[in-house]
């Protein structure tokens, strides 16, 4: 076993304790905290399945955002819908057997890499050369996107130029999981793509990629438009009404 | 004080994102509350020594208790969508008004103080210490948020300024540096019961004025109660609405629209004022305070319902947040909403038939209307969703004949602010209401240019008083801007002593099988 398989096998194991332990800090923060008023952004849905279907298009054509900047949106979701389909590609190294619709994903996964990388390099653009956008950036702002076009290129030149050894790799994680660990093949892209993913998911519940639990807790979004039919009322804004004459 | 000069910007015929021009709004500061005031509020009089330690401390109380503070501060990832969206930053350039970066001048500190990489590298992720400088700037530019939540339409978080900027004035107040408007003004209501501290004398001297007016142009006895016990409704509305123009004739529009419906209706003395100031400050202990005095003003007065007037903060309070800060309402008339605003009222009247109404009488306008922000995107009318858009519209399409939109992006969910809007409406601001009413004035003039439009309704008090002010700096006429029910007033044609109106508004059962409708 080498020294570079022992401190990658500790990296992942800590820093995914770090991403999940975090994260699910932060959204139980985010639960935790009430909501004391009704501040839908309306016209809002009425009935809790409207909001599904509000959420679900906010989630997945992100509605609001095409409304603003056709732009951004358009980067943003090449960049977004690239990162999903990429992801679920990387499902096939984590799962043995390998599931039916992974397979079928898998050449749409592959080449998802260049929508994501066009998405975050337009993102970038705008970042450098609208003056707005610029003004309201701060250093990591434009390092979250060298990072994540950095995976990106990482990972598409062992997919399409210098392959790594990729049985060795799914040996691996498999033995990460089953805490019985493999060799880890010492290919530097490999090395660099492994350490900047270890990066991210350490740097995740940290950071404004907090957006991506934090959506589904925004109340501008997720709450029912219904606040002459149903009293709302939050816990300690109750204990005020005790306290004092109704 | 006599305001600094400034230069009014130029109406373009397109409108174009300006380009940043750093720190040119940073002079513009509202005057603090003097002690005083402060003091009545429950707030320090002055900047206490400890202030950093106070703010800080504040800052994460209130992240505790609004989810929307904590899931806002956590989630911006500065994609720009907001930036271009702020009236203030289109009519000043001032970067520090682009949504974002107003937000930013909490979030840096928030990162400072409340997050890790933040107290690790804090020149790195854009954190700051609190300093007097920071302190100077939230003064500066959380008083040239309007809270009108255009932003929080175009985030792809729902991210809403004006929660931040709420934040932001509590923790203000909270180490003793508030705004002597707001604050003056929620003082006067908790005291007096309105805005502008009328007493009940004044009031009734008022009314009693109004209705000898209204006889005189009409020929009719309509009648404008006030603390009358048993009426069936209880109106309540900006104190405004009793001596300002547009809005005066406003409130003569909804007394003739109880006449002639036959709905016995009355004013209060003790609520005598529909906005709420409170919001503005982001208390939630000062909202709740004066929603109190409605319910309790409601309570007294045996009312069967409570209808709001025209105003645009005031229905956002009223409609989204009154059951929670003085519900539940459970003694009123269950068959009606609680509140009800004035134009569901007209609305519902128009289509069971009951007003008479002849539009010919606005013939020599051409009116469009200017969607009041926190109507917009802050509360609904009617039972769907979008109602706070269409029920206006059909009252104004049903009195006037010649009614025109403004251009989409500036209407409905995409309505600009006036720029007076969230406690900004007072003099020392008024370079900052003049530019910040910029992309209202083009709209505005895009359809006064290509369809002859001669009026702008409106049905808030802020925007009417604003619109009043500020049009003369951009060549309009005061009086283009109109109250809504001031239309509907123009319209309806009341029949002169009929007989069924004999015993008019006279509280009690005789209207009540008419109402029940």
């Amino acid at each position: 076993m080498s020294v570079v398989t022992i401190v990658f096998a500790v990296l992942f194991y800590v820093a995914t304790a770090i991403l999940l332990v975090f994260t699910a800090h932060k959204i139980w923060q985010y639960a935790k905290a009430p909501a004391p008023l009704k501040i839908p952004t309306t016209p809002a849905p009425t009935t809790r399945s409207g909001v599904v279907f509000r959420m679900i298009k906010e989630l997945t054509i992100f509605e609001s955002l095409f409304k603003s900047n056709k732009w951004t949106w358009l980067f943003g979701w090449m960049f977004h819908f690239g990162l999903l389909l990429v992801l679920l590609r990387h499902l096939r190294y984590f799962t043995d057997p390998v599931w039916g619709w992974v397979v079928f994903l898998q050449p749409f996964g592959k080449y998802a890499a260049f929508m994501m990388l066009a998405g975050l390099a337009g993102l970038w653009a705008r970042r450098l050369f609208v003056d707005r956008v610029r003004y309201i950036s701060a250093p990591s702002d434009h390092l979250m996107l060298l990072l994540l076009i950095a995976i990106g290129v990482t990972g598409a030149l062992m997919t399409f130029v210098e392959h790594t050894d990729i049985v060795a790799l799914k040996a691996f994680f498999l033995g990460l999981f089953a805490f019985n660990w493999s060799p880890l093949p010492h290919d530097l892209i490999l090395i660099v793509h492994l350490s900047l993913v270890i990066l991210l998911m350490i740097i995740f519940p940290f950071s404004k990629l907090l957006h991506a639990p934090g959506v589904f807790f925004s109340p501008t979004r997720n709450q029912v438009d219904n606040p002459r039919e149903r009293r709302h009322v939050a816990d300690w804004a109750s204990r005020l009404e005790s306290s004092n004459t109704g | 004080m006599a305001a600094a000069e400034f230069e009014t910007p130029k109406i373009r015929e397109y409108p174009i994102i300006p380009h940043l021009q750093e720190g040119v709004m940073a002079h513009s500061k509202p005057f603090v509350a003097k002690p005083d005031f402060q003091e009545k509020l429950g707030y320090p009089g002055e900047l206490v020594d400890n202030w950093k330690e106070v703010a800080i401390e504040k800052m994460g109380e209130l992240t505790g208790k609004y989810r929307s503070l904590q899931v806002f501060l956590d989630s911006c990832v500065k994609c720009g969508a907001c930036t271009d969206k702020c009236h203030y930053y289109l009519g000043t350039t001032d970067p520090k008004n682009m949504p974002v970066a107003r937000q930013d001048l909490f979030r840096k500190v928030y990162r400072r103080y409340y997050t890790l990489p933040g107290k690790l590298f804090p020149k790195l992720v854009g954190a700051e210490d609190l300093t007097e400088e920071v302190l100077d700037d939230w003064y500066s530019y959380f008083h040239q948020c309007s809270q009108c939540r255009r932003c929080s339409v175009y985030c792809p978080y729902g991210i809403d300024t004006a929660e931040i900027s709420m934040a932001a004035r509590e923790i203000m107040d909270a180490v003793g540096k508030g705004q002597k408007y707001c604050n003056e003004i929620i003082g006067k209501v908790h005291v007096i019961g309105n805005n502008l501290g009328l007493p009940e004398p004044a009031l009734a001297d008022t009314l009693e004025g109004l209705e000898e007016d209204v006889e005189e142009e009409t020929g009719v006895q309509v009648r404008f109660p006030l603390d009358v016990k048993g009426a069936d409704v209880l109106v309540v509305t900006p104190s405004a609405d009793f001596f300002a123009e547009p809005h005066i004739d406003g409130l003569i529009g909804y007394a003739k629209v109880f006449h002639q419906a036959g709905i016995s209706w009355t004013l209060s003395s003790y609520a005598s004022e529909a906005a709420n100031f409170g919001m503005f400050i982001g208390s939630y202990e000062n909202m709740r305070k004066l929603a109190l005095r409605i319910r309790e003003a409601a309570l007294d007065l045996g009312v069967k319902r409570i209808v709001f007037g025209e105003c645009g903060h005031a229905w956002r309070v009223a409609y989204s947040f009154l059951n929670t800060l003085a519900g539940p309402f459970d003694f009123l008339d269950p068959s009606y909403p609680v509140p009800q605003h004035i134009c569901e009222v007209t609305h519902g009247l128009i289509q069971e038939g009951r007003l008479t109404l002849d539009p010919s009488k606005n013939d020599d306008m051409v009116i469009t209307y200017h969607d009041s922000c926190n109507v917009a995107r802050a509360s609904r009318m009617g039972d769907r969703p979008g109602g706070q858009f269409e029920i206006p519209r059909e009252i104004l399409r049903t009195v006037c004949n010649h009614y025109v939109d403004m251009p989409s992006y500036s209407i409905k969910e995409g309505t600009y602010c006036c720029g007076g809007g969230g406690g900004l409406l007072t003099d020392d601001l008024i370079e900052l209401r003049v530019k910040g009413a910029l992309p209202r004035m083009e709209a505005l003039k895009n359809v006064v240019d290509d369809y002859g439009v001669t009026h702008m309704a409106a049905m808030c008090a802020i925007c009417k008083s604003q619109f009043s002010k500020v049009f003369p700096y951009y060549d309009f006429e005061m009086d283009q801007i109109v109250s809504l029910h001031q239309l509907v007033s123009n319209a309806i044609v009341l029949q002169p002593e009929g007989k069924e109106e004999s015993d008019e508004n006279s509280p009690g059962e005789g209207q009540e099988q008419a109402e029940a409708a």
